[in-house]
């Protein structure tokens, strides 16, 4: 059974999730965005531009790669990995960097600017910027900066400037903060590239229909190695937007299973986690309605993980959306689980993996075994690990 | 008539501005707020916009994001700052109050909790920050269904189709941000402000407050008389800031500061009016 799927509506409502929740001088330049957003998807020019930099400067289609070993070694289903970990830059984020700053450039604007946590898409960001001739300034908490240093040095090489960020709890959510507030003062010239599915319209929609690239090519990779359609996709969640460019090719094909994963740091139980899907309530930040890690008073709530890029109180609302209707399931691994992960596909596949999608894998370590052979996961390698052997090599009490 | 309609309008036949300080509930502790509101209607403000302190103030610039983080260390919180609005009511009923704060706080009591709350508190106006008219409509109406006021902000690059939205939608005043920046931000140009009025003024003929960035009473003085009043939170704030050992000093200086621009608007009050 297939059921036809267009969310959202032309407000950005996903259900009551999403929409428009900013500060009046940010209406005229959404407008301006959606405008322009809704105008270039559908122009043959921009299309064939945004395909060509996929396809020569990003390196895809990335590979969908059966890790046969590692389906061996857990007994259960064929794990196949979409090699985002690939992509120009290490991760999913040039996807949506690549598309955001070519509207930029339609756009007419001279500056841009992005929020970063695990720093990947401030990479991302400041790669398209540089390639641009664009002016680049990248929000980053200072807790991030300092656990995520390389990348703070490649943005700089990359001639952004990272500003750190020490208000609030110095991560990913003051990052967004202070990209809001400088996006309010320099309306008129900047582009703000956020970087996940998250902010206001038609941010999440835009973001995902940029993402998507990795769900329609894995459908279309997995049924020429398999002839058919997976049984599961798996994706870890931070903001969401690579679980959502998964999933969402395969929304309106109700065989295929969808899991988000989110951090749950030590543990869901503790309190201290980035788990709002699972552990959270709907409530608004960062422009748009969603599951939110708040207290009762309705301020919003320290997130942990070990992984910078998941330590994050807001999800996408289109996983709200997901989570409410049961198209999606969302569950949670902790940092030590994480870890586990992060050490089984380097030594079975020789592939070492972003700490965020750790996640992802230490889940399909869960699921795989309940499957049969004959089963498919598709798991989401968002990025590689690079960028995080100082952190794992600190906790082994190495000094690089 | 709502104590802020009632409140402009008497302003307006004698050909005064109003005066609206901004101050955020519980800072620099939760003990300063009502004696310093009760100061500050002593100085001579019109309208007082309590500011609900929020984890993440997008649109505040540092002065107020610290006010929040002073605030939120003594658990201030909305249902503690309609405390503080109701504790200040025991001995004043007729001062206009607004709640300035940011959408969650309220989405986590409920649109009818909150308004109803804030109905027992004798709230006169809410302006959230994140609620734009399109997203507000059932906050709105249950507001309004109260005798509550909602109140939305202009900024320099509204268009006048989204004046007349704000005044179909809102009542008591529109508080026009002067800049395009966040509070405290230090670039205010009076011929931009005094250009923009114009266009506003006619889409609209609710009471307009202008406020971001008014650090003196020079700058207070000339922007007040662009619109019907001016607002001033960061300049008063940072007294607070600066006096964080002794905050009876920065309570002074706050009323220092308010009689200064009360008396400055007042003094140029003819000449101005008669233009
Ligand atoms: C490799 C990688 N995966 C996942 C994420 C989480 O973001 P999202 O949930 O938007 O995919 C990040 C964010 O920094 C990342 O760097």
């Amino acid at each position: 059974m297939t059921e036809k799927y267009n969310m959202p509506d032309e407000r950005g409502h996903f259900g009551p999730y999403g929409g428009i929740f900013v500060a009046e001088t940010l209406i005229p330049p959404i407008q301006e965005l959606n405008a322009a957003y809704q105008q270039y998807l559908k122009d043959p020019d921009f299309i064939a531009e945004l395909d060509a930099d996929l396809k020569y400067y990003v390196g895809r289609p990335s590979p969908l790669y059966h890790a046969e070993r590692w389906s061996r070694e857990l007994g259960g289903a064929q794990i196949y990995l979409k090699r985002e970990d690939l992509n120009h830059t290490g991760s999913h984020k040039i996807n949506n960097t690549v598309g955001q700053a070519l509207l930029a450039k339609r756009m007419g604007k001279t500056r841009i600017i992005a929020e970063t946590g695990a720093g990947q898409h401030g990479v991302a960001t400041a790669t398209v910027a540089a390639r641009l001739g664009l002016e680049c300034v990248v929000y980053m908490g200072a807790v991030d900066v300092a656990r995520q240093s390389l990348n703070v040095y490649r943005m700089k090489l990359l001639g952004a400037t990272v500003v750190a960020v020490e208000s609030g709890s110095k991560t990913l959510k003051d990052a967004l903060n202070e990209a809001l507030r400088d996006w309010v003062t320099n309306v008129d010239n900047t582009f703000y590239i956020i970087g996940t599915v998250a902010g206001p319209h038609p941010y999440p929609a835009m973001v995902r229909d940029f993402q998507a690239i990795i769900g329609r090519e894995a459908k279309q990779q997995c049924l020429e190695a398999t002839g058919r359609l997976p049984d599961a996709l798996v994706a870890c969640v931070g903001g969401g937007s690579n679980a959502i460019g998964l999933f969402h090719p395969f929304i309106e094909d109700s065989s295929v299973k969808l899991y988000g994963v989110e951090a749950a740091g030590d543990g869901v139980a503790t309190g201290r986690h980035s788990a709002p899907l699972c552990a959270g309530r709907p409530g608004v930040l960062h422009g748009n309605r969603t599951y939110l890690m708040a207290d009762d008073d309705g301020e919003i709530i320290e997130t942990h993980s070990i992984s910078a890029g998941l330590d994050y109180p807001g999800v996408g609302p289109e996983h709200a959306w997901l989570k409410d209707t049961g198209r999606a399931q969302y569950a949670n691994i902790t940092d030590t689980e994480a870890l586990e992960g992060f050490y089984a596909l380097t030594r079975s596949e020789g592939i070492i993996p972003a700490l965020e999608s750790s996640h992802a894998m230490a889940y399909t370590m869960k699921l795989a075994p309940t499957m049969g052979k004959d089963e498919i996961i598709i798991v989401n390698l968002s990025g590689r690990g690079d960028k995080d052997m100082q952190t794992m090599a600190k906790r082994e009490g190495i000094e690089l | 008539m709502s104590r802020l309609a009632a409140t402009f309008a008497e302003l307006a036949q004698n050909g005064r501005k109003a005066l609206i300080p901004f101050v955020t509930a519980g800072d620099p502790n939760p003990h300063f707020t009502v004696p310093l509101m009760h100061a500050m209607v002593a100085a001579g403000v019109d309208v007082i916009e309590l500011g609900v302190p929020f984890s993440d103030p997008m649109a505040d610039g540092p002065v107020i994001q610290r006010a929040s983080e002073r605030a939120l260390a003594h658990k201030m919180s909305l249902r503690r700052t309609l405390e503080v609005a109701a504790e200040f009511r025991k001995t004043n009923q007729t001062t206009p109050l607004v709640l300035m704060g940011y959408l969650n706080p309220i989405e986590a009591m409920t649109y009818e909790g909150f308004a109803n709350a804030a109905q027992r508190a004798d709230i006169d106006g809410v302006l959230t920050v994140d609620l734009p008219p399109e997203e507000g409509a059932e906050c709105t109406a249950l507001l309004k269904a109260r005798g509550i006021d909602p109140i939305f902000l202009l900024a320099p690059n509204s268009s006048s189709e989204r004046v007349q939205k704000m005044d179909a939608a809102g009542s008591g005043y529109i508080y026009y941000v002067s800049l395009k920046g966040v509070t405290g931000a230090g670039h205010l140009n009076i011929a931009d402000v005094e250009h923009k009025l114009q266009q506003i003024r006619a889409n609209t003929q609710l009471p307009i407050a202008i406020g971001f960035g008014v650090k003196d009473a020079d700058t207070a003085n000339a922007i007040a008389h662009l619109g019907d009043g001016v607002v001033i939170g960061s300049a008063l704030i940072s007294k607070i800031e600066a006096h964080l050992d002794d905050p009876e000093l920065a309570q002074n200086e706050i009323i220092a500061l308010l009689t200064s621009i009360r008396q400055t608007l007042d003094s140029t009050q003819q000449t101005v009016g008669e233009l």
